[in-house]
Order: structure tokens, then sequence, then C-alpha cells
């Protein structure tokens, strides 16, 4: 099994509760998806599980989306392909609060 | 000495207040969780190092942190609530039918004599049990499944399961109160529940006596006197001095009996607090003057508390989770407003002073009472 180093970029208050500081790096097993970057994710900082995404329907919240290569992806199947720049590292996922409330 | 700790959810972190048993000067620590909506913080009757706090937000969801120093550290554990089964559907406010969805934590209430179970209530309302200190969670679905769950609707704030109450002379007994459902009880350590709703009056339902339906803000019991609940509603305050079977009406004399805070004096089984609002369209005191009443004879007779708290110009409100009662001798009494002041009264509520003014609006204040 192939694995790829991927990486991602968290809302501050996700690296807050995650403890780390600026991006963080995954190694994903392919297909690289945001189903199985999310997976990794979550295998590395339980306690970011059910944050990004609903424990139970796995639906991605809808104050967040997700970015990649100055596309937003937050509709795409969760078991599309990533862009081949975040497969190579290239360039991170980005997964963004919405700027919303108060 | 003695000495407490006041633990203060708000709407943008937590705050951990401490003095000693003068209650004159506080340290102040936070902002925890800076950013997140606190809905509540309680710490363990068993252990007071052991602290539980509801973490959430609008945008990453339900998280659960849990310090075991006293609210030095803190570490986040379990956040997985799981309904069980098929969890059906309640009403929705248009009326159709809604499925039950899991939202927020608004309660947690840890065990009398275990430090490692606690309970969560939760919107969509249900109960659930952690007995690996929040690590793991699970419903008590007897609740939900009592029958009369797709009448339930929910309220203004959400249809919230908000007060937790556990019988200290009956380890199977529990209260429950639920936004805009009404009160339960179970007395089987939560496999089965029956509404306590009976003797209370709500103009604003259908059935103004339904057995379930009506909103009820917050309810309070004397740990010496468990039989004995004391209820703050949408309107009216009311009394039940047999575990819920019979509520009878206590507001006497308030300016308006619209509140949604209520607590009990720690010695004093009849002396009990509610602070007065306006109204349910004008959620702020009287005449912008901010006053506790306090009832010495169990209901219907109360007086204003004013000394120390602003009487012109102040339109906050005191909301169902954020007032509290310390074990001292004289008993203290605390509580949290939307415009971010902590108050104390370190001598029953004859006078009253801020700890904090300018926090973020204040969603709950539990108050541990430490050796």
């Amino acid at each position: 099994m192939t694995t790829n180093r991927i990486r991602v970029e968290l809302p501050a208050h996700l690296r807050n509760l995650a403890q780390v500081h600026g991006e963080v790096t995954l190694d994903v097993a392919a297909p690289i998806t945001l189903r199985s970057v999310l997976d990794a994710l979550e295998a590395t900082y339980p306690m970011l599980s059910g944050t990004i995404r609903d424990h139970t329907t796995l639906q991605r919240r809808p104050f967040l989306r997700f970015f990649a290569c100055e596309e937003d992806l937050s509709h795409q199947s969760p078991d599309s392909p990533l862009p081949e720049a975040i497969a190579t590292a290239r360039e991170p996922l980005l997964i963004i609060g919405a700027i919303a409330g108060g | 000495m003695s000495k407490v700790r006041v633990l203060v959810g708000t709407r943008k972190g937590a705050f951990v207040l401490t003095s000693d048993g003068k209650r004159e000067k506080w340290n102040i620590s936070g902002p925890h969780f800076a950013g997140w909506e606190m809905y509540h913080l309680k710490g363990s009757p068993s252990d007071p190092n052991r602290i539980y706090a509801s973490q959430s937000s609008g945008w990453f969801g339900q998280v659960i942190q849990r310090s075991d120093d006293g609210g030095q550290t803190w570490s986040p554990v379990g956040n997985k609530f799981a309904y069980e089964g098929v969890p059906g559907t309640h009403q929705w406010y248009d009326g159709t039918a809604h499925p039950w969805e899991f939202k927020r934590v608004w309660h947690l209430e840890p065990s009398l004599t275990d430090p490692d179970t606690v309970y969560a209530g939760i919107e969509d309302a249900a109960i659930f049990r952690s007995t690996d200190g929040g690590q793991s969670w699970s419903e008590l679905p007897g609740l939900r499944e009592h029958g009369s769950g797709p009448r339930w609707q929910p309220g203004a704030g959400g249809m919230c399961l908000h007060t937790i109450i556990l019988d200290p002379s009956d380890p199977q007994r529990m209260y429950i109160a639920i936004s805009a459902a009404g009160a339960f009880r179970t007395d089987d350590g939560g496999k089965t529940w029956q509404p306590i709703n009976q003797g209370l009056h709500s103009e604003y339902i259908p059935d103004p006596k339904a057995d379930v339906g009506h909103c009820v803000h917050h309810i309070a019991m004397h740990p010496a006197r468990p039989n004995t609940l004391f209820m703050q509603k949408h309107w009216d305050v009311m009394r039940s001095d047999n575990a819920g079977d019979h509520w009878h009406e206590i507001s006497g004399n308030l300016p308006t009996d619209f509140g949604f805070a209520i607590d009990v004096h720690a010695h004093e089984p009849e002396t009990i607090y509610v602070v007065p609002i306006k109204s349910d369209s004008e959620h702020f005191p009287l005449d912008g003057q901010l006053r506790v009443y306090r009832s010495r004879t169990g209901g219907n007779e109360w007086e204003p508390l004013t000394k120390g708290l602003p009487q012109s110009d102040c339109y906050v409100n005191v909301l169902r989770d954020a007032m509290a009662v310390d074990k001292l001798d004289s008993c203290g009494v605390y509580f949290g407003t939307t415009g971010g002041q902590v108050y104390v009264s370190p001598d029953a509520g004859d006078s009253w002073s801020p700890i904090v003014r300018d926090l973020p609006a204040v969603l709950s204040v539990e108050v541990q009472t430490i050796a």
C-alpha cells in the first residue's frame, strides 16, 4: 500500500484543540481523497473527531469549507481524488471556517 | 480555611474565579477555550479537582473537556453523542415531524459519589451518561422513548434538556427538565421516566394543563429535603412537596413571575432565590432595576434584594444555569448576566458586589466549596 505525505491547514480553533502549530502533515494511504485525508487526520488527532464532520453522518459541518489549489472542494464527493498538488504535498488542503457570526 | 471556586461559562470562553472564605478578593483565570461557547462547567462532588466542561461552536460542533486539577489544565474527552436506535421524530416549529438531531450539550451533572460518572443533558432533548470520565457516552433512551417524545417541540432556544438533578437520598431517582416539554422523573436509575407536570398551567399551549408541553426554565432542590422541588417556569414560580407528583404556584408578591434562574440556600431549605424578568418578550429586569428576590418561607412572600446591584438602566438577563450557591456559613449566592457581570453575595443575598464586570455574556455559573 502506498502512502503519501499530505499537508493540511486547520482553522485556529482546531489548531488549539489539537495543540498543533502551523500546518499538520499526515501519512495518508492512497487513494488521496477528502475521506482518506480526514480519516487520517482524525486518527492522528482524535480530539478533532466530530468537529469537521458529523460523527454519525460524516457530513461536513455547514460552516466549514475545503479549499485546495484555489478550488472549493466542499461540495465534491468525499471519495473523489484530490488534486495532484495535494497528493504530492505541493499544496496544503485548507480547512476554512466561514466568516460568520459574532 | 475554606475557599470557593466559581466556574463561569460564557459565549466566548470559560473563566475560573477563586477566593477564600471571605469572598472579598478574587483571582480570575481565563479565558479557557477562548472563542467557544461554554454552556456549562461543573465539578464532581466527590472529587472537586475533577471538572467537566461543555465546549461548543456553530462551526466545530461539540467538544467535552475535562480537568483533573481544578481547572488549571484541560483535556478533550469524548464528544460522540449518538442516540440509541432509530431516533424518531419530534415536532418542529411548523408542527411537522422533525428527526431528532444532536446539537449541543447544555448541562453536565457529575455523579454525587463517582467522579468518573457524569450525565449530560443535550439538544435535541435526551440524557446521556458516561461512566469512564467522559471518554464515551451512552444514551438513557427510556426518556426519549417515553411515548410523549413525538409531541415535544423546541422553544425559541431549542429543544434542550437543561436541568438534571440527582437525588442524594435515592441513587435511582433523577429529575430532568426540557424546554418546552416539561419535567420528568425516573425512579429506576434512568430506565423509565414519567412526566411530572401536574399542577402546571400554561395558557400558551392548546391544553393549559397538558401532561407535557410546559416550558420549564429551571428546577432546584435542597439536598436535605429532596422531595421538595422549586421551579421557575416560562411564567409562574412553582413548588412541589411530593417529588414532582403535583405542583402549586408560589409566585406570591413577585413583581413578575417570568424568569429563568432559581436556586435554594445551602443551609435553609425554605430560602429560595429568583431573578424576575419583565416578560417573555423583554428579557430584562423590570424598570431597568436588577433585583434578586428572596423568599425565606419557601415561596409566596418575596423580598427584593438590591444592595450593590444596579438600580437603573440595567437591561441584562440571567439565564437558567447562571445562579449558584456555595456551602459556606453564611451562604454565598452567585449569578452571572448576559452583560458579562458575575455578582457575589457573601451574606445570603443581603448585599452584592461584582466579582468581574466585563466578561462575554454569561451562560452558566457553578460554585465549588473547597475545604
